[in-house]
């Protein structure tokens, strides 16, 4: 990681406004031309309930959370201990609690960490509807160098609607934080940002998954919610009318991926957007749209299974229901973002691709990923040539073959209206018109043709992002929301004079054995990060890759993130 | 010159491929398939903005048995991808075809939200009261005394499923009954369901002459319904509470809902909408 970073968590019972004051703080690190990376977590309850608030704000792009956190802020301790786990701090760490509240747990204050103590009720009941998260923004600002006339801006702007009062309420909550904070032991106060913020984004995992959506051309959507993929169908509900695009909520998720097909075949590009459980209800018909082939789009944000699991929070253990979960030998594409910003990039990618391959595509982002808010620069429009192949006119008394076993294994695909090309799409085996036949050899030449349109594609570069030293001889393998803290992991390592590269799979299938072969040229030692309990990608790699010699797993299960440290602490203690 | 040029009159057998049906001799899904030619061709409807979809079953083979634009998807879900397939394409006239267990068992709940979702949609129902494709086992609509099946040796026991009274409750726009023994009847029903804006339910007595040889009796049962439509779901439900299942031949219900069918609101570039992230 380059640039100089700061990480902080506000924390507090249902009600102590922690998350509200973490969007605040999120927005005017962002007007302060900082970069910013923030997560969530919350407590079962459907609304309110104890929450955290886990910011990392710097100078540069932020790649994931780092191995600790400078600074807790318990606005109160109610419940909070339940998220310890997910709030490692240190010595070097500062917590500020409300002596007025009790006192700070056991599970944080063991970790050696200084503690302060600010009466944030206190200091917001002398102020006339004060509020105490606004007292907790303001001693965050002062220590991480956060300077007033920001704050002010966004006050106004987010307070808008609630008049002046409410506005300079927050205002003199928030110095009343400022002003108490003034002689608090220091955490990393951050150099100011760059003035100009016009080329950056505030964006969700989630929401730039919307946006690949549409820049890749779907325009129906059918959606049936679930945790934590709702924020995708949610975004693109008011989006796609805009640009000429429906979305229906289907009644299951049996619905909400058969209504896509429809859409499909009937030529518009279609999406939908679910979890695990949703993921496991659609595999028949995933296998179904491979059959006949219909382009179509599954995003699974990954939650922690199986069954309902832990539906809030985040791990990377559906890679195998989505590689091998279809019955029969169904050669289909499954592709994985590897950050909050890519989510948008590879959600296009798997768009054009389906559509041009005419198959389904499952892309895995997760609950980390897709939750994640963050400050960063703005996406730049990639536009692929290509797109879903159209029959040309067919010569007088010409049967049209829609499933012909042509050279690319894609087959020119007609759309209802376009008269001459009448045709059934089929989940039976068929022949090259259509027909169903149980023959061997339709069924062999058909397999054949849907597995070589897959085989035979050129991926280009995309198949993985390959970054480090080029003569490395140890690489990290890593997939989706582990690469985060790879990447930090990889510039560490770098600093220290160690030679690694790190390369992430976009493209999980199909297979690129040559080009990763050639990434690997070199490479001794390799290992493999992610966040399962069984080392899901690990084994999937063992099966289809040739690995070196040396090769070690690094993998838990969710809902605890693989920390930057725990990778630099496998490489460097490996000799 | 084309503009005087009189436009080919469609006949049924524009409509009608060259694959031959899998169907056992005297299956009442041979009538079913030349009452949809004949309804497609009465309204001189182009082949190629028509498409049939299905799912999976003996009557869910039809697609492949018609000229227009066919769907065979999995079993139970020709609803929802019909749905799709309207909603993405309003332009296009779209039938569904299938039969007791595809539609009311595996396909239940999509058939339910297709009541009340009221797509503009022709759902026909090809009612045999038993699974054929599988070689005879008790559906939905089988009556539960029925022990010809060796799944259910004692009788399936349970109630059988009443698909026009749910279809009333869950909002279809369009009810009828018709048997396949009168495929004239069945094509004037099609048509007027196809013309009714919404979502139509045409069930159709259609006899499985291998596992239910009984049904063959159906042809002498069936009986012209006396009541005229109504818009009164209620008073359709009422009636069809009492009947016996054999009042065949007439339009049940018509109800007077608008079809749905989302509208995209513009036609803004996407990167317009980059404005959401901005700072």
């Amino acid at each position: 990681m380059s640039g100089q970073t700061v990480s902080l968590v506000m924390a507090g019972s249902g009600g102590a406004g922690v998350v509200t004051a973490g969007s605040l703080l999120l927005e005017a690190a962002a007007r302060a031309g900082w970069y910013a990376y923030m997560t969530r977590s919350s407590g079962p309850q459907i609304r309110g309930g104890e929450a955290a608030v886990m910011l990392r704000l710097g100078t540069e792009p932020i790649a994931s959370h780092d191995d600790c956190f400078h600074l807790l802020v318990g606005v109160d301790w109610q419940n909070v201990g339940r998220f310890a786990a997910e709030i490692p701090l240190g010595p070097q760490s500062l917590i500020i609690g409300d002596p007025g509240e009790g006192e700070t747990p056991e599970v944080f204050t063991r970790s050696g960490a200084q503690q302060i103590a600010l009466p944030m009720k206190a200091l917001a009941k002398k102020i006339p509807d004060g509020r105490p998260n606004m007292v907790a923004f303001g001693a965050i600002a002062a220590l991480i160098g956060l300077t007033e006339d920001v704050v002010v801006g966004v006050l106004r702007d987010t307070l808008k609607r609630k008049g002046e009062e409410a506005i300079a309420a927050s205002l003199a909550a928030f110095r009343a934080g400022v002003e108490a904070a003034a002689d608090f032991p220091a955490v990393p106060r951050l150099p100011a940002g760059k003035a100009d913020t016009s080329e950056r984004w505030s964006i969700t995992g989630n929401e730039a998954t919307g946006m690949g959506a549409l820049r890749g051309g779907v325009r129906f959507v059918a959606a049936y919610p679930i945790t934590p993929a709702t924020e995708v169908l949610e975004w693109l509900a008011p989006a796609l009318p805009k640009v000429g695009g429906v979305l229906v909520q289907a009644e299951d998720e049996l619905a909400s991926i058969n209504q896509i097909i429809g859409g499909s075949y009937g030529g518009v590009p279609s999406l939908t957007a679910t979890s695990g459980p949703g993921l496991a209800l659609m595999t028949e018909s995933l296998g179904l749209a491979v059959a006949a082939e219909v382009p179509i789009v599954v995003i699974d944000v990954m939650r922690v299974g199986p069954s309902t699991g832990i539906a809030t929070k985040s791990e990377q253990a559906d890679l195998n229901i989505a590689v091998y979960g279809l019955h029969g030998d169904a050669p289909h594409l499954v592709l994985a973002p590897t950050s909050v910003a890519d989510c948008l990039f590879t959600t296009q990618w798997a768009v054009h691709l389906a559509e041009s391959l005419q198959t389904a595509a499952i892309v895995l982002t997760d609950q980390a990923m897709g939750q994640a808010r963050a400050v960063m620069p703005r996406a730049a429009a990639v536009s692929f040539i290509g797109q879903r192949e159209r029959p040309a006119a067919l010569a007088e008394g010409v049967q049209y073959k829609r499933y012909a076993n042509t050279a690319s294994g894609v087959s020119p695909m007609a759309i209802p209206g376009m008269a001459g090309f009448m045709y059934t799409a089929d989940g039976l085996e068929h022949n090259e018109t259509g027909t169903p036949s149980s023959q061997a050899s339709d069924h062999q030449a058909q397999l054949d043709k849907r597995l070589r349109k897959l085989t035979g594609y050129n991926y280009g570069d995309h198949w993985a992002d390959i970054t480090g030293d080029e003569d490395a001889d140890t690489a990290i393998l890593t997939w989706g929301s582990s690469a985060g803290p790879a990447r930090e992991a990889l510039a560490r390592l770098r600093a220290a004079g160690h030679r690694v590269k790190l390369v992430a799979v976009r493209l999980i299938s199909p297979v690129q054995p040559e080009k990763f072969a050639a990434a690997l040229e070199g490479v001794e030692r390799v290992l493999v990060v992610e966040q399962s309990h069984s080392g899901q990608f690990h084994r999937y790699l063992r099966a289809q890759y040739d690995l070196p010699r040396q090769v070690r797993a690094l993998h838990h299960p969710g809902p605890l993130p693989v920390r930057p440290g725990a990778i630099v602490e496998h490489i460097t203690q490996w000799s | 010159m084309d503009a005087c040029v009189k436009q080919r009159e469609y006949t049924a057998k524009d409509y009608k491929s060259e694959v031959k049906p899998i169907w056992c001799p005297g299956c009442g899904d041979y009538s079913v398939l030349a009452a949809i030619t004949r309804a497609l061709a009465s309204m001189q409807l182009a082949p190629e903005n028509v498409a049939v979809v299905s799912g999976i079953g003996c009557s869910s083979r039809i697609p492949a048995y018609t000229s227009v634009y066919g769907f065979h998807g999995v079993h139970g879900r020709a609803l929802p991808v019909a749905t799709g397939l309207k909603i993405a394409r309003p332009d296009l006239t779209v039938l569904v075809t299938g039969g007791d267990g595809d539609g009311f068992s595996i396909g239940g709940n999509h058939f339910l939200h297709a009541c009340r979702r009221n797509v503009d949609l022709t759902y026909i129902v090809m009612d045999n009261q038993v699974y054929g494709m599988t070689k005879g086992q008790a559906s939905p609509t089988t009556e539960p005394d029925w022990e010809g099946s060796k799944l259910t040796p004692d009788g399936a026991g349970i109630e059988s499923f009443h698909p026009l009274v749910v279809a009333l409750a869950a909002g279809a726009n369009f009810v009828a009954r018709c048997s396949s023994s009168d495929p004239n009847n069945v094509a004037d029903i099609i048509t007027q369901a196809i013309r009714h804006p919404g979502f139509s339910l045409v069930q159709v007595l259609s006899p499985c002459v291998t596992f239910r040889p009984e049904q063959q009796e159906w042809k002498h049962m069936v009986r012209t319904a006396v009541v005229d439509v109504t818009d009164d779901a209620a008073r359709a439900a009422r009636r069809l509470m009492t009947d016996d299942g054999f009042n065949v031949g007439k339009v049940l219900y018509k109800g007077n809902r608008p079809a749905w069918q989302p509208e995209p609101k513009g036609a803004v570039a996407v990167a317009e909408l980059e404005a959401d992230f901005a700072l």
